[in-house]
């Protein structure tokens, strides 16, 4: 088991902001979710029938924990691993499919690999495949927010390999420099593809790289709601009033692989993998939610089949979905298309109508 | 109208952006209380605060990041990079992000930022205060490229780009900051991107240039016309979008063209040019088409006025292609 750091800068205790069991409930319900779509995705991915998949098992305590301590108007700055963050914001997991096969109702129109959505709607910006680049982004966004005066934050999400990017650091800067609201919630999963924690950072903690920007960083145990939730609120309530950024370092096991494309026997044994799922945040909410008495053997069977009726109903009505139309291409590379992208595009149309290019 | 330097009216331009709409604002390094290490932001400060004209630390990602994320935001950012040699810690900003916003969000996320930087040669700043990079941005889908050359585009195409609704590279040619001067309009001044400017008009030759080039090839068509040769000049003026019509129009005239400018040859901007040229207007062409430009060396510091193409280089490129056909 990759050993969390146990000197940690501050650690948050958990317990000053408390969790309904209705609410409780209700992230269970999202975790469940996440975890449900996790283990069907990798599948579609298997059998062909989506392209490629990031999973978040292992996550999604930090993930619901985190984004239950949001507010709907916080902006949120994705990295591709963030489901958790998406479903809790209630971007229903048709709009994600779509997303994974780039249909005709995929909000980013094709555009991306799976797992790199979108959705204005929702406040939750566009992730890219560079690592760390939203970091700087949600600081600028922050400064923004302070131009105008407005009650929100920025949260913005990343990993501890992220923690060794340039955006990291300038951002981190930033942020200290002009006391942005900005919450820095770092998934810390132990592994960057197949980079030991350790060998990220000789920092003993990463939540301790936070002081040498001039504000506080906490860990907090990712596997466990009340410790997440209980931190972001915290590290909420200081932006707004206008005590600056947090970093938050959320100790979590990324239980799959890092995507689809990995395999992660080449670097870890089955063994430390094993030891973290006995810290499985979906079993640990479980278990307390059936110890308070506020979930039954009947609550956790409807749940479990309404999630699995959702999922199933999602993919077939993306499958279903009209494919792309090809002419999409040329929008959005600016408001307007230039000529020479109008000449380009007439030129794609005749190939298309000649058949030479086949979509 | 006021008569004024490059570098002024890029100053005005600011002023007046300011004045027009809250949510443009300036940040950068040594922007504020400096005024900029060319005194491009000169003022500024005074005038909207430090809110507004944002003193950043030294981190070019960090600049084009946070610049990011306010335009993302609603805001509108014009970030300033000290000499273009320095913008490589934000390429991957630029490149991967500003650049894609539009495009990967489906149009959810306008990325609107101008990026101003002084670049070229011809200061004595050696090979780090000197480059001409252009063509890594030009190459780049989703980024538009303005480069004045005259005091009154200085200020007309700045004020273009921070109304346009995409992301503007604004390169400002550094050498001719204070030597460039001539009227400019006052108020709202607006030069639309994707318009060339014909410099002068001439039957022979077209000779096609941007930026500190301009000086340089014009002088060359004035020494031309003395021997009865006449050279139209073409000043670009934004290399994306390109007036691709009105270079391929002076070729369908002239017959024979010149690309100057100061970058490294291969694989410049002059490529694309004589590309696009090639392809729609070679049975125009009476001749190769030249290019005159820096070497593929790195930019050199004792030997700049060796490096870059001057008057005399330009000339003799117009009389050599003017000797075939």
């Amino acid at each position: 088991m990759a050993k969390a750091a146990q000197s940690a800068p501050t650690v948050a205790p958990g317990v000053s902001h408390a969790l309904s069991n209705d609410r409780l409930l209700s992230m269970y319900r999202v975790m469940v979710l996440a975890r449900a779509i996790d283990e069907r995705c990798l599948s579609l991915q298997r059998q062909g029938r989506i392209g490629f998949y990031v999973p978040a098992s292992g996550q999604e305590a930090a993930q619901i924990g985190c984004a239950a301590a949001l507010r709907d108007e916080d902006w949120i700055f994705p990295a591709y691993r963030e489901i958790g963050i998406a479903l809790w914001r209630k971007v229903p997991f048709r709009a994600l499919m779509d997303q994974f096969i780039g249909n005709s109702t995929d909000r980013v129109k094709g555009r991306q690999m799976p797992n790199h959505y979108s959705f204005r709607d929702h406040n939750f910006v566009s992730a890219s495949s560079p690592i760390g680049t939203q970091i700087t982004q949600a600081v600028g966004a922050a400064m923004a927010i302070q131009r105008r005066h407005v009650p929100q934050v920025t949260a913005t999400f990343f990993g501890d390999g992220a923690t060794s990017s340039n955006d990291f650091h300038a951002g981190m800067n930033f942020a200290g420099v002009y006391r942005t609201p900005t919450i820095f919630f770092c998934q810390n999963n132990q592994w960057a593809i197949s980079l030991p924690r350790n060998r990220q950072t000789h920092s003993a903690t990463l939540a301790q790289k936070a002081e040498a920007y001039g504000f506080s960083g906490v860990v907090v145990d990712g596997t466990d709601v009340h410790a997440v939730y209980d931190a972001v609120a915290t590290a909420r309530e200081r932006a707004l009033a206008g005590e600056g950024p947090t970093l938050i370092e959320a100790q979590v096991y990324r239980f799959g692989p890092h995507s689809t494309s990995d395999d992660p026997h080449r670097y870890r044994s089955d063994a430390d993998v094993a030891e973290w799922k006995r810290k499985d945040p979906i079993l640990r909410l479980r278990e307390e939610l059936r110890t308070s008495g506020a979930l039954s053997d009947e609550t956790e069977s409807q749940l479990q089949e309404a999630v699995k009726r959702e999922i199933s109903e999602s993919i077939e009505a993306a499958e279903g979905a009209p494919a792309l139309d090809p002419m999409t291409l040329f929008d959005d590379t600016f408001a307007q298309r230039t000529p020479r992208l109008e000449e380009e595009r007439a030129e794609f149309q005749r190939l298309l109508r000649e058949g030479v290019i086949r979509p | 109208m006021s008569e004024m330097t490059l570098v002024q009216a890029v100053n005005r331009g600011l002023f007046e952006a300011m004045k027009q709409d809250p949510d443009v604002l300036v940040l950068g390094e040594d922007v504020g209380v400096d005024g900029g290490v060319f005194r491009a932001t000169d003022g500024l400060i005074k005038e909207y605060g430090a809110e507004r004209v944002i003193d950043t630390p030294l981190s070019e990602t960090g600049i084009i990041g946070t610049a990011v994320g306010m335009a993302l935001y609603g805001l509108k950012p014009v970030a300033e990079i000290q000499f273009l040699d320095f913008i490589y810690p934000a390429f991957d900003q630029i490149v991967s992000e500003l650049a894609k916003f539009r495009f990967r969000s489906g149009g959810q996320y306008p990325c609107h930022v101008v990026i101003r930087a002084p670049y070229g040669g011809g200061i004595k700043g050696g090979v780090y205060h000197s480059q001409s990079t252009e063509a890594y941005f030009c190459h780049t889908a989703g980024l538009k490229v303005a480069i004045p050359s005259t005091p009154a585009d200085a200020k007309g195409l700045l004020l273009t780009a921070i109304h346009d609704e995409d992301p503007v590279m604004f390169f400002e040619p550094k050498r001719i900051y204070r030597t460039a001067t001539g009227e400019v309009p006052d108020g709202d001044y607006r030069v639309p991107f994707g318009q060339a400017r014909t410099v002068r008009e001439g039957e022979h030759l077209s000779i096609f240039a941007y930026g500190a080039m301009i000086p340089p090839a014009s002088e060359a068509a004035a020494a031309l016309a003395k021997d009865g040769i006449s050279a139209e000049v073409i000043d670009l003026r934004t290399l994306v979008p390109l007036d691709e019509a009105a270079a391929v129009a002076s070729v369908e005239k002239t017959g024979r063209a010149v690309v100057v400018h100061e970058a490294a040859r291969f694989c410049g901007f002059g490529a694309e040019l004589s590309a696009i040229l090639a392809e729609k207007a070679f049975y125009s062409l009476k001749a190769p088409i030249l290019r005159v430009t820096g070497y593929d060396t790195p930019f050199p510091y004792a030997l700049e006025n060796v490096y870059l193409p001057n008057a005399a280089r330009i000339e003799a490129a117009a009389r050599a292609v003017m000797q075939e056909g």
